[in-house]
């Protein structure tokens, strides 16, 4: 590719400033900043309308945020360097139902500019890669799911750009298609490819990402490794999930009073030590409630994200 | 629960627009352009233009010039229009330059009035058939000649007493005031030869004759007198312009599926710029309608004779241009429109209404003056007039400029259009 030449080799694969952009009223990124790295895949966390996709979108150039920069090995977003080293794959099926599994790569290999024999060898290479071989000649229409999936995947790294944006690639796949999913994109990793991967699967990203940045109301409020992030928000403290039978605002009231957060019929408590348990049911118990179950557990990734962006619903 | 299941329909219907538009729109659109068209609205007959040359200069012959002058029904001309309003007033039209001007689609009728008309201007015995009217007429119009025949026998009887109570007398004197040998041998020449005629079957219709009157009349197609299907080429082009018009829609409407898919976006974040996008998609929809016109055409030449391979490079120009506006058209519609139900109903009002308007579905030489003129703002009418030039009048190529640079001027602005309308897919 020769505009790679014009890539800054020793500047940061993804780098992004103080990006603020608003869709009317509705604030979708304010003062977001990140960087990737090469071979580093960072995870991009949130609810729904928590600003991932705008985030994304504005780092391939289809969103103009209102201020900050983005820059792909140094060059601004939209320019055609950045164009070229960026690999973007949608979260929606973005490829071309009524042809096949070839021609599709083909055409976006020439929208990127790939023609002749290395036209013929990133789609052969990308069919390997995406175990869509046998399937080449097939309609995209008449795939799987999972096989979509995956030549969706492919249309975005057919041109093997050094930066490459997920947008939650596994919506709706088996757990064989998901598994092939993750080999690929270990192998792009493994390759020095910098990555971004958006998700609502937290094991996804607790086994895919070596970075995870968790992003709400445009912003994003947390970000690191997942122990870092297990250890900001919950220290050495645990989990303890009490389900009580009764009535729910007798159960809010007293889980108010012991610094416990309601979901349903369940509170939830962090706590140092064990033994504090003993106390928090006792308590229960005199303050009239029925216990129906408890476990303790030590705090995850989702339960750092659900403690950060709180267990209302969004949408 | 019958009603229940009426009650859901209603509620899906009242928020499908353009269900709604098809629905009640459309028929209105319709019965408003019909109404026009064929309910003589407000006095507006299509009126008959014909082109008038009088060789005779007798009194008979003016007063039957100034009666046709005089029939609101007939669009007299005996010389062109002026080119400019400053220009010098053209010269009248002559017998050769009236049938050019047929040939030509200036007019569908022209009548030149011979020398020595005037001698003999009503058509009673033998000699009558020296001089008759001529009436030159262009095949693609059935009605416009039949109406001037009617209105010239009018305009005989109305607009000629003196001539004809002249001819009356000499017919008399000639026939009538007395009988010498000469003259019974005469008479009984003419009853003789008026009763072969009869015999024959021809006394009233001598095939190059139209004798309905008193004037003699001999009818000459000038133009379409050679075509084995006269119409094919019409409506080969009036109908295939129509669903041109229908499939460049549709197929531009593939870019509101790759909006909706996010293919679109996908394709905008590679090195393909929105006009890039835009313009190979009319490319592609531009080689598809001309493709469309070819099949159409060649379906005419192998089933009903139509001429095609003989007028293959008029074809090809206003092919092309015809199916450049057309794929411009839809590229516009699909640009403006949000979602696929938006185009199929707005796509389908539009070119019902252009296509009826612009004679894909009738002549529009059947249409008032002022539905012929609207007609004019559609792509069907240049681009059926354009045809019309290759296939009916033969006329060469270098003949087709307007058409060819209405439609490519039609093409250009509406893709401008559509380029500018699209930027709301660009960025957010």
């Amino acid at each position: 590719m020769t505009t790679e030449t014009q890539l800054r080799e020793t500047a940061m694969p993804l780098k992004v400033e103080r990006l603020v952009k608003h869709f009317g009223e509705t604030v979708a990124l304010d003062d977001v900043s990140l960087t990737v790295r090469a071979g580093e895949c960072v995870g991009l966390l949130g609810p729904n309308g928590a600003g991932k996709s705008t985030l994304i979108r504005s780092i391939v150039g289809r969103v103009i945020p209102e201020s900050g920069r983005v820059a792909v090995f140094g060059r601004a977003a939209g320019s055609m360097e950045a164009r070229l080293a960026l690999g973007w794959v949608p979260q929606e099926l973005a490829i071309y139902p009524r042809i096949s599994c070839k021609e599709n790569l083909g055409s976006f290999g020439r929208y990127y500019g790939l023609s002749g024999h290395k036209l013929a060898e990133a789609v052969a290479w990308c069919l390997h890669w995406a175990a869509l071989e046998d399937r080449q000649g097939e309609l995209a229409r008449n795939l799987s799911g999972g096989m979509k999936r995956r030549l969706n995947m492919a249309a975005g790294v057919l041109h093997r750009p050094r930066v490459v944006l997920f947008d939650e690639p596994t919506v709706g796949v088996d757990p064989q298609s998901r598994n092939r999913i993750f080999e690929m994109i270990e192998a792009l990793k493994g390759a020095g490819t910098a990555l971004i991967y958006t998700t609502h699967y937290m094991e996804e990203a607790e086994r895919l990402c070596d970075r995870i940045a968790i992003v709400d109301h445009g912003r994003i409020i947390a970000e690191g490794t997942k122990d870092a992030l297990i250890a900001s928000t919950f220290g050495t403290r645990s989990q303890v999930l009490a389900r009580f039978a009764g009535p729910a605002d007798a159960i809010a009231q007293w889980a108010g009073g012991n610094r416990g957060r309601v979901t349903d019929s369940t509170v939830e408590f962090t706590i140092e030590q064990a033994t504090e348990i003993a106390r928090l049911l006792e308590d229960a118990r005199q303050a009239g409630l029925e216990l129906v179950d408890v476990s303790l557990r030590r705090p995850n990734l989702e339960s750092v994200f659900l403690h950060l962006t709180g267990r209302e619903l969004r949408d | 629960m019958i009603l229940q299941v009426a009650r859901t329909a209603l509620l899906a219907l009242r928020r499908d627009r353009g269900a709604l538009v098809l629905s009640f729109v459309l028929p209105l659109a319709f019965f408003s352009i019909f109404a026009t068209i064929f309910g003589k609205q407000n006095d507006t007959t299509p009126k008959v233009k014909i082109i008038l040359v009088d060789e005779d200069r007798s009194e008979a012959s003016r007063d039957l010039v100034n009666g046709l002058k005089s029939e609101t029904s007939l669009v007299v001309m005996t010389a062109p229009a002026a080119k400019s309003k400053t220009a010098p007033p053209p010269a009248d039209y002559t017998a050769a330059t009236a049938e050019a001007a047929v040939k030509a689609g200036d007019a569908p009728v022209a009548l030149i009035i011979p020398r020595g008309f005037g001698q003999h201007p009503v058509a009673f015995g033998r000699d009558a058939d020296e001089s008759p009217i001529q009436l030159l007429n262009d095949q693609s119009d059935a009605i416009a000649p039949q109406i001037v025949l009617g209105l010239l026998q009018k305009a005989a009887m109305t607009s000629m007493p003196a001539v004809m109570a002249q001819e009356s007398m000499n017919y008399t004197s000639k026939y009538l005031g007395g009988f010498t040998p000469e003259q019974r041998t005469k008479v009984d020449e003419e009853l003789e030869a008026l009763r072969e005629r009869t015999a024959n079957g021809t006394a009233a219709t001598r095939p190059d004759m139209d004798n309905v009157g008193i004037i003699r009349v001999k009818a000459r197609a000038v133009v379409g007198e050679d075509k084995k299907s006269p119409m094919i080429s019409f409506y080969a082009a009036a109908i295939g312009v129509m669903f041109l018009l229908f499939t460049a829609s549709g197929s531009a409407g593939a870019l509101l599926d790759e909006a909706e898919s996010g293919t679109l976006d996908r394709v905008l974040s590679t090195r393909v710029t929105m006009t890039k996008l835009l313009a190979g998609k009319l490319v592609f929809n531009t080689l598809l309608a001309f493709i469309q016109l070819v099949a159409m055409f060649l379906w005419g030449w192998a089933v009903f004779k139509l001429d095609f391979l003989n007028h293959l490079p008029g074809f090809v120009v206003m092919g092309l241009c015809t199916a450049f506006a057309v794929a411009a058209f839809g590229m516009l519609l699909a640009s403006a429109c949000h979602t696929r139900a938006q185009l199929g109903a707005l796509s389908t009002l539009l070119i019902l209404i252009m296509s009826s308007v612009g004679g894909s579905m009738f002549p529009r030489f059947l249409m008032p003056e002022s539905m012929q003129r609207a007609g004019l703002l559609t792509i069907n009418a240049w681009a059926i007039d354009g045809f019309t030039k290759v296939f009916w009048r033969d006329l060469p190529v270098k003949e087709l400029w307007p058409q060819v640079t209405v439609l490519l001027a039609v093409g250009v602005g509406l893709f401008a259009i559509a380029r500018r309308v699209a930027r709301r897919w660009e960025i957010a």
